[in-house]
């Protein structure tokens, strides 16, 4: 390594416009994407593979909404709360989504004051995320009691087409996981922005890896993810 | 010739980032078991590999008595039988070949050809194999669940899987896919390895182009499971919600015993298109990989520059991509639209366009080169032919009209077996013979070698040849008897029982090939760091085996693509991927 000199910048070679300069791009030395860091990359593939894995559960839902003869039933009436005796169609499922999209914007504030090595800021923008994160569980395990009280169950409801239970449960228990998930590791990587493990490099405790800024970077990543696929959960199984 | 992508070169561009931090292992525990090394995650990956893959041999055997000499072993009932036949299928396909080649191959191959000195990620490739183990385990243990291993085929079609009826209906499935889920989860985190490892951890100089075919053929299998085993792993967990929470994802309404089922309104369609929307994928993760893999043993034992690189690589991504669009032509017989079909028998035909250009290539590579009947190079060649043959038989299949007739007959057994069961097994083989020396410092003996390869490659024809002729009469697949069908000629049950000896035979004959395993590792000829005098860059590793970080103390330089081999006016018949261009024998094209 030592002859090269590895700080010395290195011209970026002059590519051909066209499908031939994305071959040559791709397939570049060494890094094949130039900006990014080996958890950055692991983390896109990941969550493209992920894509696959929520793409597939809300086809089996759609398939399984076309061809059962059960009429489906209406989401927005099933969702609907009753408020001092007023009627709010999908008003739990809005204020989900909106507290989750906003979740996605203190994550993004936390990943820039992350690269401004601004420690205060940045944890507690994670715990606030963390907390909304947190918050969208907790709104989403008084959905499942209410429809547990209402009769809803995996093999059967009241409403209709006994698949709306299952896919119900399934798809957002599925997702539901990932948001838990999502918010222990926010929690454990707040601590550590917060105990400066990544200004001082300390090892992790698991991998023995070095700490860095960056894996702020990677958790937003893989947070706004699960936020996307949350709208298309939105808009596949409450709107439809 | 402009655009040649193996043109040499005198200097290669600076490091753009540092090294990476390596594990270290203290003690024999972190070395050799809980190692984050990919070299011994490789061997770990391996042995689990062929010691399952033993399991399913003897299964397969089970089978070949029942069918060649129905009525005489008596301990094969037909419950025992479709056990018998689905385990031996899930354990060829998913955990012998793909945790073989991905794992296996993978891991012990990728940091070696792309100069790193480990996987990206060494922790997640620890747990990758311990989660591929727990798997294996899980599905080991319903062998000894109440009512044993599920029964249901290796398609694990519902609602047959959790009908009453089924064997293993009552634990056995429930494992299964347990263990396909947790299988699932454990190779992501070693695909992920994988990918990263290739895209973005490759050494100076090493370019996409440069590198070998074998990690082509690896990479783009890694990717293509990551995309495709999620619709397996949502096809599992709803089919472990239909068996244990009573849902109805893949469940109609049934009648059963006379007495209607709580289920009602599923689509056991739906299951099908997930499971082979995974299914057709797989037969190209597990092909993908031995294509490249072949593309490098018969570059090295015929000492010729493989022919038309460029155009082999892009192969390997055409058929990767391809096989997503061409699932269900599995499901001809299931009931679709027809002009499905049509469309289906149409991208099917297209996936032969790349895989003949595949095979164009290889014998152009052999064309006129320097052929070496080594043991590797005798399974590169078999495997060529055999892949030629099954893959013939699959334009049969791949047609509709064709297909509907011959669709679950012993024909369609003949092919896949033919096409990726014996053809990516010649790969692992051959592969094995020719990694062994760096893998333990030793040649395997060869004269072991080559009886081996002979009573495998002819047993194997005489085992899956006949069974064409079988399937052709009409005779059905996963029947657990069919001697008493008036159509089955004299001959052919006398062929049945021929097939089931030759199985025997071929069977047998892989205890010399572990026992040459075993022998040779302490007591084989010592290799020297490169036997075959091979181009790729894991034979210039300072140590032989490979030590902790692969390289020494500096990472290797890439300078040329892998196969200069008999380049004229070259001191030797190969130069090595890390010797520089020099200016003054470079001959005149």
């Amino acid at each position: 390594m030592s002859d090269t000199g590895t700080t010395q910048p290195h011209a970026a070679p002059t590519l051909e416009p066209g499908l031939k300069g994305i071959v040559d791009d791709w397939s570049s030395d060494q890094r094949s994407f130039k900006t990014a860091s080996w958890g950055k990359v692991m983390m896109w593939v990941f969550l493209l593979s992920d894509t696959f894995i929520f793409g597939t559960f809300l086809l089996s839902y759609m398939t399984a909404r076309m061809s059962t003869t059960i009429p489906w039933p209406n989401a927005s009436e099933v969702f609907a709360l009753e408020i001092a005796g007023a009627h709010f169609p999908l008003l739990l499922i809005a204020i989900m989504t909106f507290v989750l999209i906003t979740s996605s914007g203190t994550m993004a504030m936390a990943v820039n004051y992350g690269y401004r090595r601004d420690k205060k800021r940045t944890t507690v923008l994670m715990l606030i995320t963390a907390f909304f994160g947190a918050m969208f569980v907790g709104m989403q395990a008084f959905e499942w009691t209410k429809l547990i009280q209402e009769g809803v169950r995996p093999w059967g409801n009241p409403f209709g087409a006994e698949q709306f239970g299952a896919s119900f449960f399934m798809i957002t228990g599925f997702h539901g996981t990932h948001v838990s998930i999502g918010v222990i590791f926010l929690l454990i990587i707040a601590r550590k922005v917060w105990k400066g493990d990544f200004d001082t490099g300390k090892p992790g405790f698991m991998t023995g890896r070095k700490g860095r800024y960056e894996m702020v970077e990677i958790m937003g990543l893989y947070w706004h993810f699960v936020d996307l696929v949350w709208v298309f959960i939105f808009a596949f199984f409450y709107l439809w | 010739m402009v655009d040649i992508p193996h043109e040499a070169s005198e200097s290669a561009p600076p490091a753009e980032i540092e090294e990476m931090e390596l594990p270290h292992a203290h003690g024999w525990w972190s070395t050799y078991v809980f190692s984050q090394d990919a070299k011994v995650i490789a061997v770990q990956y391996a042995a689990t590999a062929l010691a399952i893959g033993a399991v399913a041999l003897v299964l397969s055997w089970l089978i070949r008595m029942q069918l060649g000499f129905p009525g005489v072993f008596t301990f094969i009932d037909a419950e025992r039988y479709y056990q018998f036949i689905t385990m031996h299928g899930m354990i060829m396909v998913v955990y012998l070949l793909t945790a073989l080649f991905l794992g296996g191959f993978g891991n012990y191959l990728i940091p070696l050809m792309v100069g790193a000195r480990d996987m990206v990620f060494p922790y997640a490739n620890m747990l990758s194999y311990w989660i591929y183990l727990l798997a294996v385990i899980v599905l080991v243990a319903s062998f000894f669940v109440p009512g044993g291993p599920t029964g249901a085929g290796w398609t694990l079609y519902p609602p047959q899987a959790i009908l009453s009826n089924t064997p293993g209906q009552q634990g056995g499935i429930v494992l299964m896919l347990v263990s396909l889920i947790l299988f699932i989860a454990g190779f992501t985190m070693g695909g992920l390895n994988y990918t990263v490892t290739v895209l973005q951890a490759r050494t100076r100089g090493m370019t996409l182009m440069r590198m070998p075919l074998t990690v082509w053929g690896i990479f783009v299998a890694t990717i293509m499971a990551l995309l495709a085993f999620p619709a397996l792993f949502v096809a599992a967990v709803m089919m472990l919600f239909d068996k244990l929470l009573g849902t109805s994802f893949f469940m109609p309404t049934l009648v059963e015993f006379g007495e209607q089922m709580s289920y009602g309104g599923g689509s056991p369609i739906l299951f099908q298109h997930l499971f082979w929307f995974f299914g057709h994928p797989e037969v190209y993760i597990v092909a993908l990989p031995a294509f490249g893999i072949v593309s490098d043993l018969i570059s090295t034992h015929a000492r010729r520059n493989i022919f038309g690189y460029r155009m082999m690589v892009w192969a390997i991504v055409i058929i990767g991509a391809l096989s997503f669009i061409v699932w269900a032509h599995h499901m001809y017989v299931s009931g679709m639209n027809p002009y499905f079909g049509f469309f289906f028998a149409t991208t099917t035909l297209i996936i032969a366009v790349p895989t003949a250009i595949k095979v164009y290539n290889w014998v152009l590579t052999l064309w006129r080169g320097d052929i070496h009947f080594t043991p590797p190079m005798l399974f590169a060649l078999a495997f060529i032919v055999t892949f030629v043959n099954g893959g013939l038989s699959g334009l049969f299949l791949g047609n509709v009209v064709v297909d509907v007739p011959l669709s679950d007959t012993m024909f369609v057994v003949a092919h896949f077996h033919m096409v990726m069961g014996v053809a990516p097994i010649l790969v692992i083989f051959g592969a094995i013979y020719h990694w062994y020396p760096k893998v333990t410092g030793r040649m395997l003996d060869d004269t072991m070698a080559k009886f081996h390869f002979w009573v495998t490659f002819l047993g194997a024809y005489l085992i899956f040849f006949p069974m064409h002729y079988i399937g052709l009469m009409g005779a059905p697949r996963r029947y657990f008897e069919s001697s008493d069908i008036m159509f089955m000629p004299e001959s052919a049950i006398g062929l049945n029982a021929f097939i089931s000896i030759m199985a025997f035979i071929v069977g047998f004959a892989q205890i010399v090939f572990v026992f040459n395993l075993l022998w040779s590792w302490k007591h084989g000829k010592d290799a020297g760091s490169n036997p075959w005098r091979a181009t790729s860059l894991e034979w210039q590793t300072p140590q032989t085996p490979p030590g902790h970080g692969n390289w020494g103390k500096e990472l290797p330089v890439v300078y040329r693509w892998a196969y200069d081999y008999s380049v004229p006016g070259a001191a030797e018949d190969f130069i090595p991927q890390n010797q520089p261009a020099t200016v003054t024998h470079e001959a005149p094209a």
